[in-house]
């Protein structure tokens, strides 16, 4: 069972067991209530708790659409976190690279100051934010307060610190050799960038485009405040089920694991690189 | 232009083959400005969603800012220090509820980053060697990190439901251990409710990194303290935890930091308005600005929760690298 030399003792194996056991059980509770929660008719969610459904329906999964507007919100989730992840991979790409690459007055600024911003509470900027947004649109007509390209902007740098991070780790890691190959091949620098570096570095980018459409899509805060009628993301949206009257619980655990299977399976998929590059900056 | 000063060496020496490489390097001021430029996106978007709101933020907590000078900020009147005065007055009802905001706070975070770093280390430790069913229990216990913070949470704020909650049919339906359905997300309770919450989302990272951490160390190490005779938990405590002091290091300031600004999770949890007992700063400080539109006051204090992250960031730094002769903090 074990692969190392000296198998661990009884005690050991049964410890780890009966922790592992538990804490696979509190992992799991919430993902089975809501799998089996979202499969319940409504009379099942308004009683009390019941471990399994009178019977099973899959209605919830067809009434979440008419209940709000879920297609809406799935739309504005999609173009928001969509557009930031690309823009945001882009220009931490660039940003890593530099960083990576070349010696320059205000390298080491430049790093801490970007970190150091993944230290500030959101709420800090916040306000200034929505009054800065408010203040441009007032002034210029381009509507960010409200708007999707207002959320698209604030997200992609809600990632940016992290991937650039990260990315400098992969980048660092590509031999210079290559590149300077390339350069003497006659690339310019972005020849160099895109040819070879980019193509090296193939699984810190995915690592950074999933952690920044996870950031993206998960967001609360500013999308509270932010969005509108229209623009309303999926974070906001979700809490539309359970203003009214009667709370639907089987079609929000059915709305939630919509929403959900997405980034999961994405990340499950992914989970290697991910790790890999969330992993590589603190292990450094 | 580290690759210049070969290069250059190069040149004066004029060895064979690199006789044509500097005509082909670009001109001298792309080479210099070239980093600038790549860098200059990211730039412009920290200034103007990080930055710059944090300068602003910074002039506001000095102005009475209320709903009546949204439109254009900058003519509200300016009022010193009165915002900073009446966010630390702490005998008046806002520092008040600040001061006890900052306690529950703080005390909520040391908690869940304690148990988020035991968990976490307790698994990693657990499952360091291989055995059967290792890496789908891997791929499970990041499901919590995986999925979207609201979906997660909204689905403990069903369980947390009183009359139809998971929690109350165990403790009281089927274990009798609570006399009457508890209210858990009002009231003194709903401290524990946020705390768990929080740790179950929490720990996969500690797992994560202490995971890879662990990953680093010899194995001979290993080998050499079990010739020696050292027990499995002699050898935890003489290699292990010491091997990972750098990764802990960086680890627990990380979940501090997001444990302490973390807003979405009792957002998501308690609404706009969090039970006293749960109510993080920064549910207090988007209520005293949102619910009130007084901003000023709401800036005032989200200063000094940086200036008090910053101290503290800067101590814990200060305070677990000595001794460490590393330059890489």
């Amino acid at each position: 069972m074990s692969s190392s030399p000296m198998a661990p003792p009884r005690s050991f194996r049964w410890s780890r067991r009966i922790f592992l056991t538990l804490l696979t059980g509190f992992v799991l509770l919430p993902v089975y209530v809501m799998v089996s929660s979202s499969l319940k008719p409504l009379a099942d969610v308004t009683g009390r708790f019941r471990w399994l459904p009178s019977e099973l329906t899959i209605r919830p999964y067809i009434d979440i659409w008419s209940t709000v507007p879920l297609a809406r919100y799935f739309v504005n989730s999609l173009v928001v976190a969509g557009a930031a992840t690309v823009f945001s991979v882009v220009i931490a790409v660039f940003a890593a690279y530099a960083v990576s690459r070349y010696e320059f007055r205000g390298k080491r600024v430049f790093t801490v100051t970007v970190l150091s911003t993944q230290m500030f509470p959101g709420i800090l900027f916040l306000l200034p934010l929505f009054l800065i947004y408010v203040n441009i649109g007032n002034a210029t007509g381009i509507a960010l307060f409200g708007s999707r390209g207002g959320l698209i902007l604030t997200y992609l740098t809600f990632s940016l610190p992290f991937s650039i991070w990260m990315l400098i780790g992969y980048f660092d890691s590509v031999p210079r050799d290559l590149d300077e190959a390339a350069t003497v091949d006659g690339c310019g620098p972005l020849g160099a960038l895109f040819r070879v570096v980019v193509p090296a570095a193939v699984p810190g980018i995915v690592a950074v485009a999933v952690y920044a459409f996870m950031t993206a899509w998960g967001e609360v805060l500013f999308a509270s405040v932010m969005t509108n009628d229209t623009t309303r993301t999926l974070a906001v949206g979700l809490q539309g089920y359970s203003t009214l009257n009667d709370v639907y619980w089987n079609q929000i655990m059915a709305a939630s694991l919509v929403v959900s299977l997405p980034v999961v399976a994405g990340f499950l998929l992914l989970q290697r690189y991910l790790v890999a590059g969330l992993t590589a900056g603190a292990v450094k | 232009m580290t690759t210049t000063v070969p290069d250059e060496a190069a040149e004066r020496h004029t060895s064979p083959g690199t006789a044509d490489g500097p005509r082909r390097r670009p001109g001298r001021i792309r080479r210099i400005g070239l980093p600038y430029l790549l860098l200059l996106p990211a730039l412009l978007l920290e200034l103007l969603v990080h930055l710059v709101p944090m300068v602003i933020g910074i002039v506001m907590s000095f102005k009475t800012l209320t709903q009546f000078y949204l439109r254009d900020w900058t003519t509200a009147p300016w009022s010193a220090f009165d915002n900073y005065r009446t966010a630390v007055d702490f005998n008046a009802p806002v520092g008040e509820a600040l001061l006890k905001s900052f306690t529950v706070t703080l005390t909520f975070t040391l908690l869940s980053v304690g148990l988020c770093w035991l968990i976490g280390t307790t698994a990693a430790l657990y499952m360091q060697e291989n055995f059967r069913g290792r890496g789908v229990l891997r791929a499970l216990f990041l499901v919590p990190y995986a999925l979207p913070v609201y979906t997660a949470v909204i689905t403990w704020v069903f369980m947390f439901q009183r009359d139809n909650g998971l929690v109350n049919k165990v403790l009281y339906d089927q274990l009798g251990l609570t006399d009457k359905p508890l209210f858990w997300l009002i009231g003194d309770n709903s401290f524990y409710a946020l705390l768990t919450v929080s740790v179950w989302k929490g720990w996969p990272f500690a797992f994560l990194i202490v995971m890879a951490g662990l990953q680093n160390i010899p194995r001979e190490l290993y080998e050499a303290a079990a010739l020696d005779g050292a027990g499995m938990l002699q050898q935890v405590r003489r290699i292990t935890l010491p091997s990972l002091r750098p990764v802990n290091q960086v680890l627990v300031l990380v979940l501090f930091l997001w444990t302490f600004n973390d807003f979405n999770t009792p957002y998501v949890l308690f609404g706009k308005s969090a039970p006293e007992a749960a109510n993080l700063i920064s549910i207090h400080i988007y209520q005293a600005s949102f619910v009130t539109w007084n901003f000023g006051t709401g800036s005032a204090m989200s200063v000094l929760l940086l200036l008090f992250l910053l101290v503290v960031t800067g101590g814990y730094l200060w305070f677990t690298s000595r001794g460490r002769r590393t330059a890489d903090v």
